[in-house]
């Protein structure tokens, strides 16, 4: 057992996501069959492998800094739930108990 | 015959002939769509009324005697998590279920300037997550080689197009596999290109250096030409390669016999059909008599290829899908206490399992204490695997294995198990750990009547040798065969 359902609870805060009793189960044995698969990766010595992030070499992406046209505020906030005076609009943040 | 049915290439002849319309041609896709879309069930949305006054702008330059792209007046569909400026894209996910792009993703804007129809937008696994399209918020795609099984994924809608007659052309995205192994269930040619030969801009991201976006074709003809299309640098992207782009159409060349093959051992054992195995072995055979020389080679890191993807994946995942909290665009729980608790039930309510589940995997691999064990473990092992492949490229122009180690299987066979639904990106997830192109070309049928696919692989930018190759196998074979629906 590689996660137990505590840990599933605070990964789950952590991604921000909601997981019901059932789920929560669920998920807890499905995440450990899958880490267990991933187990495989320790058979082999990394030890001296330098880590692949990206598959081909990329650069940094530079331009001059010069104003150039961007998304309108309108277009910008078209699909939002709620905005408010050009602004997208929240719940309250203040005095939250989290 | 139905122009439906033709190729893009065939369409192209006769429409600058003047024996046919872009107009007619749009019909007649739409009046297919009519005939056959409540039984597959292919696309989310469709734009037909925009399609037709597109068409009717390919037929206006025509009549005033100007030259149209090979690809103008070709009804083509689009994978829905491909931004669509003013259309819908879902992502089939609820937590997009009204989002209305207000840009197009580069790819679009390339086939609007082309000249291409879009017919509408294909159905997926919920954010590209998944090998079956049964993952879809919104309903299950079929197969229209047999409508109880599934069309694979997770551009299941795209392929299905296609097979289906819904659509000449149509894009979808690759991941971990899910143009190739889509193409190969549905029986269509399917193309992965290198890693950054394609923009991803206005792809919406799932794991941002693995994504990429090809084509879904009746031939390997059209795939050089839709390749023609998408290919290129763009500023936007800033993974973008700046390379010249050569024209792809002079790649369809009948001719292997300088062509040296690998046939990668790992790629025919455990876990392939012997079906598959059997219809990729004659495909070697008839390589072999059409000239090239193929010779087993060894990958020895592919066993560890999907551990590593499913690691890698859904970190990239986990970090990309964050962006959804019901704060800008797309589905709010409207009854949450305070921002988080918003965040939270947005989230929950909007994402399907498969995607919770690999945000929770990828926050779990990230998170502080594993992420050395787990996610820099399998960035490290994907080293490994792209080296196999640094090391077989040296020797071999293109590699050959299956794409799937199976033929489409009933709806609802693999849904309940994910690592056995992982399973079915076996032979298609080195490829993208590598940045590598890829295309699936059919090769067959089992005896169920249903489509096999060859995998053929090659170095970073070989997208020329791979054409060479799928084009000569295809003009010496006769597999490139319509469903009957």
């Amino acid at each position: 057992m590689k996660i137990d359902e505590a840990t599933v609870d605070k990964v789950a805060m952590l991604g921000r996501l909601e997981l019901d009793e059932d789920k929560k189960e669920e998920m807890t044995e499905q995440l450990n069959d899958i880490l267990e698969y991933a187990d495989k990766l320790n058979e082999l010595d990394t030890e001296d492998v330098k880590p692949t992030a990206h598959a081909l070499p990329i650069k940094n992406v530079f331009r001059e800094d010069k104003v150039e046209e961007s998304l309108d505020r309108e277009e910008a906030l078209k699909n939002a739930p709620e905005c408010e005076d050009g602004s997208f609009k929240v719940p309250q943040i203040i005095d939250n108990d989290e | 015959m139905k122009l439906y049915e033709l190729t893009a290439h065939e369409l192209n002849e006769k429409l600058t002939a003047g024996e046919i319309s872009a107009q007619e041609i749009t019909e007649s896709v739409y009046q297919r769509i009519d005939e056959v879309e409540d039984d597959v069930q292919s696309y989310i949305t469709l734009t037909k009324e925009e399609a037709l006054e597109k068409a009717k702008e390919v037929d206006e330059k025509l009549a005033n005697g100007e030259e149209i792209n090979p690809l103008a007046g070709i009804p083509v569909a689009v994978k829905d998590n491909m931004c669509t400026e003013g259309v819908k894209t879902t992502c089939a996910s609820k937590i997009l279920h009204n989002f209305e792009p207000p840009y197009n993703a580069t790819v679009v804007d390339k086939l609007n300037q082309a000249g291409t129809v879009m017919t509408g937008k294909t159905n997926l696994d919920e954010f590209a997550m998944g090998s079956s399209t049964e993952n879809s918020g919104f309903f299950i795609t079929k197969n229209p080689w047999d409508l109880d099984r599934v069309p694979g994924g997770s551009s299941g809608g795209s392929a299905a197009a296609v097979a289906a007659g819904e659509a000449i052309i149509s894009l979808g995205s690759d991941t971990g596999g899910s143009i190739r192994q889509p193409a190969s269930l549905c029986g269509v040619v399917g193309m992965k290109p290198t890693y950054g030969f394609v923009s991803r801009y206005g792809l919406v991201a799932f794991a941002s250096s693995l994504d990429q976006i090809g084509p879904f074709s009746q031939d390997v003809t059209d795939c050089a030409l839709a390749l023609n299309c998408l290919c290129g640098h763009d500023p936007h992207d800033s993974t973008s390669v700046e390379r010249e782009v050569p024209d792809f159409t002079e790649a369809l060349v009948d001719d292997v016999s300088d062509m040296k093959i690998g046939v990668p051992k790992e790629y025919l054992g455990e876990g392939i059909d012997s079906e598959v195995k059997e219809a990729v072995q004659s495909a070697i055979e008839k390589l072999e008599e059409l000239g090239a020389t193929c010779e087993e080679v060894s990958l020895p890191h592919t066993e560890y290829a999907l551990p590593t993807y499913y690691l890698i994946a859904p970190a990239e995942a986990s970090s990309n899908l964050a962006r959804y909290d019901g704060v800008r665009y797309g589905y709010r729980n409207e009854e949450a206490n305070g921002l988080i608790d918003m965040f939270k039930l947005t989230r929950s309510e909007g994402f399907g399992d498969e995607v919770q589940r690999r945000i929770m995997l990828g926050t779990y691999a990230l998170s502080s204490g594993y992420y050395d064990a787990y996610y820099l473990k399998a960035q490290k092992v994907r080293t490994l695997i792209k080296q196999d492949f640094e090391e077989a490229f040296a020797e071999y122009d293109v590699l050959l294995s299956p794409t799937s180690p199976t033929t489409a299987f009933k709806i609802g066979e693999k849904s309940d198990d994910p690592l056995q639904m992982y399973m079915s990106d076996l032979c298609t997830i080195p490829a993208n750990l590598a940045g590598l192109p890829g295309i699936s070309i059919p090769c067959g049928l089992d005896s169920d009547g249903l489509p096999i696919g060859l995998q053929i692989l090659g170095d970073h930018f070989a997208e020329e040798k791979l054409i060479q190759v799928a084009y000569t196998f295809e003009q010496n074979t006769d597999f490139n065969k319509r469903a009957e629906l």
